[in-house]
């Protein structure tokens, strides 16, 4: 099935119990058709219940991308967690194995080789 | 003269970098200055405890052999050190490196040690609340290990200007390393906010090093990097105005583009438009990436407007123990075996009354590292390992659940194998703000050999 790893990059950051989520998009012309479907709403219920706080959106369009911030997502933080990778570092992978509707996919520029 | 650009280079984005890409960089690209950036959050904290066991320890534990390996070509090539490798003890650092300096055939090499980040004392008589848990640090008493400001550029500027080819600091702001030499070099007032917002760029691009020419990016068959095993460190070739060129070694592996560029410039922000630093509150919000050809791209765009008047502190504290163990099941029915296991241990650490302030099980293979729904239900895997975490109060309880763990070898599930445990201290970090003008940074030259 078609996942958000077709259509975008990300890479996961951490401070503290914030973690971060950059999206990028492999081809900048998707950028209207990523902004208009990945919402913080949707981040939000996707990574549920792991991350505790809300999430924050920041809108990129002159890099093609969207900055996740998700308050509360690290298990009380790097120093703290007692998860398997406390940093969260892999929290991306678990975004990009979002499903990617029909109607994004078949609009989207960017083709996965 | 003012040289049209300045090249700085990336030496080191945490304390475990590689050495051997270091030494390529210095050795092919020469850089001016190269910074190597390798203290993460809780790192003092640790380091103080190595101090107060030890006079002449508590600085970072590759310095000697990192420095020992870069010394040589930055002489040769005329390159400036800058580093936060000095931890909790940059003076004893300094005298390290002079040593080293002298083996490397430069015993009056200018070595510079900068101090004043240790903020232990204010932040007790202050006692100002925490930004990101619960309570002020006079809760935390006697677990506080240590308080450490991060410093601005200031006093490494002023290191630089008065001939340091070597700078040694403890606590300072990651960007701020970069930042510092931009200014030294091209004399940019302090409150040229638009050029220090577009240096705080630079230096946050280049931070992590190679993070941003290829590391932490491969995803093979979708997002492919050229020679992984000899990624190249990264470097900028800055203009007096603040806009630079990103390039990386000759003949070095990984990838510099539009997508390495983006992903990084993203990573660890938490606002766009305010990355709150010592020295400026930078906006990225209009950063333009033009790839040049390969391997080499053009930013553009950062801007900058006054830094607010306080200064972020890291507060280390003691946090009781934490124990780590698991045991592995292969086959079919893994997964159910693995779960069994971590009831089975759940119920004795119950019945044993053992106390736990807090405790995690995973079955890695399913669920450790997935989150929400990306999580499938219990999956057909056949190689999984059951894994327990808990913070307890002290030693005897830790040692009490890994022992546990073990005893799964012969009280558990069928064909379990590979048991192992460990237990270490618990040290965490909190922050808090202080008043900018309560902070004063110090700079010493380390006497000549």
């Amino acid at each position: 099935m078609a996942s958000l790893r077709d259509l975008a990059t990300a890479r996961s950051g951490d401070k503290g119990d914030t973690a971060t989520l950059g999206v990028v998009c492999r081809d900048p012309a998707d950028w209207p058709l990523l902004a208009g479907w990945l919402t913080a709403e949707r981040v939000a219920a996707f990574l549920a219940p792991a991350v505790r706080g809300p999430v924050r959106r920041y809108e990129l369009p002159a890099l093609a991308a969207l900055l996740f911030v998700l308050e509360g997502a690290l298990d009380g933080g790097v120093t703290r967690s007692l998860a398997l990778d406390p940093h969260g570092k892999s929290l991306a992978f678990s975004l990009l194995a979002m499903p990617l509707p029909e109607e994004i996919l078949t609009r989207a520029r960017c083709r996965r080789p | 003269m003012v040289a049209a650009t300045f090249r700085i280079g990336c030496g080191a984005g945490f304390s475990a970098d590689r050495i051997d890409a270091a030494v390529t960089l210095i050795e092919r690209a020469r850089p001016q200055a190269v910074v190597f950036e390798c203290l993460a959050e809780r790192t003092v904290a640790k380091a103080v405890q190595a101090r107060l066991a030890d006079p002449e320890a508590g600085f970072d534990p590759w310095f000697e052999e990192r420095m020992r390996a870069v010394l040589p070509p930055a002489l040769a090539a005329r390159s400036t050190l800058i580093t936060n490798m000095g931890a909790a003890n940059p003076a004893a650092a300094g005298r390290l490196a002079r040593r080293l300096a002298a083996e490397a055939g430069a015993p009056d090499l200018p070595i510079a040690v900068v101090e004043g980040d240790e903020v232990t004392e204010i932040v007790r008589r202050l006692d100002p609340p925490f930004l990101d848990r619960l309570g002020r640090p006079s809760v935390l008493g006697e677990a506080i290990v240590s308080a450490h400001a991060y410093l601005g550029a200031a006093p490494i500027v002023d290191a630089l200007r008065r001939g340091a080819r070597v700078v040694i600091t403890g606590r300072v702001a990651d960007p701020a390393l970069f930042l510092a030499p931009l200014i030294a070099h091209f004399d940019w007032a302090a409150d040229d906010w638009e050029r220090v917002g577009r240096g705080i760029l630079i230096g946050h691009l280049l931070e992590c090093a190679g993070q941003l020419t290829g590391g932490y990016f491969a995803d093979p068959g979708v997002k492919d990097v050229a020679d992984l095993a000899v990624l190249g460190l990264p470097f900028a070739d800055v203009e007096p105005d603040g806009n630079a060129t990103l390039g990386k070694p000759e003949g070095t592996g990984g990838r510099l583009d539009r997508l390495t560029c983006t992903e990084q410039l993203l990573y660890e922000l938490h606002d766009p438009g305010a990355y709150q630093q010592p020295d400026a509150t930078a906006d990225f919000r209009s950063v333009r990436f033009t790839e040049l050809g390969p391997d080499r791209v053009r930013v553009e765009g950062g801007r900058g407007r006054p830094p607010p008047a306080t200064l972020k502190v890291v507060v280390g504290y003691r946090d009781g123990a934490v124990v780590e163990g698991g045991i592995s099941y292969a086959g079919e029915g893994a997964v159910a075996r693995a779960r069994l296991a971590l009831a089975i241990l759940r119920e004795r650490i119950d019945r044993r009354a053992i106390p736990v302030l807090d405790l995690r099980t995973d079955v890695i293979g399913v669920d450790s590292l997935l989150r929400g729904a990306a999580v499938a239900p219990d999956p057909d895997v056949r190689d999984v390992r059951a894994r327990l975490a808990a913070r307890v109060a002290d030693r005897a309880s830790a040692r009490a659940i890994g022992h546990e763990i073990e005893a799964l070898w012969l009280n558990g599930p069928a064909g379990g194998g590979g048991a192992s445990w460990s237990a270490r201290e618990g040290l965490a970090v909190a922050s808090v703000l202080i008043p900018r003008d309560l902070v004063r940074p110090t700079v010493s030259f380390v006497p000549p050999a």
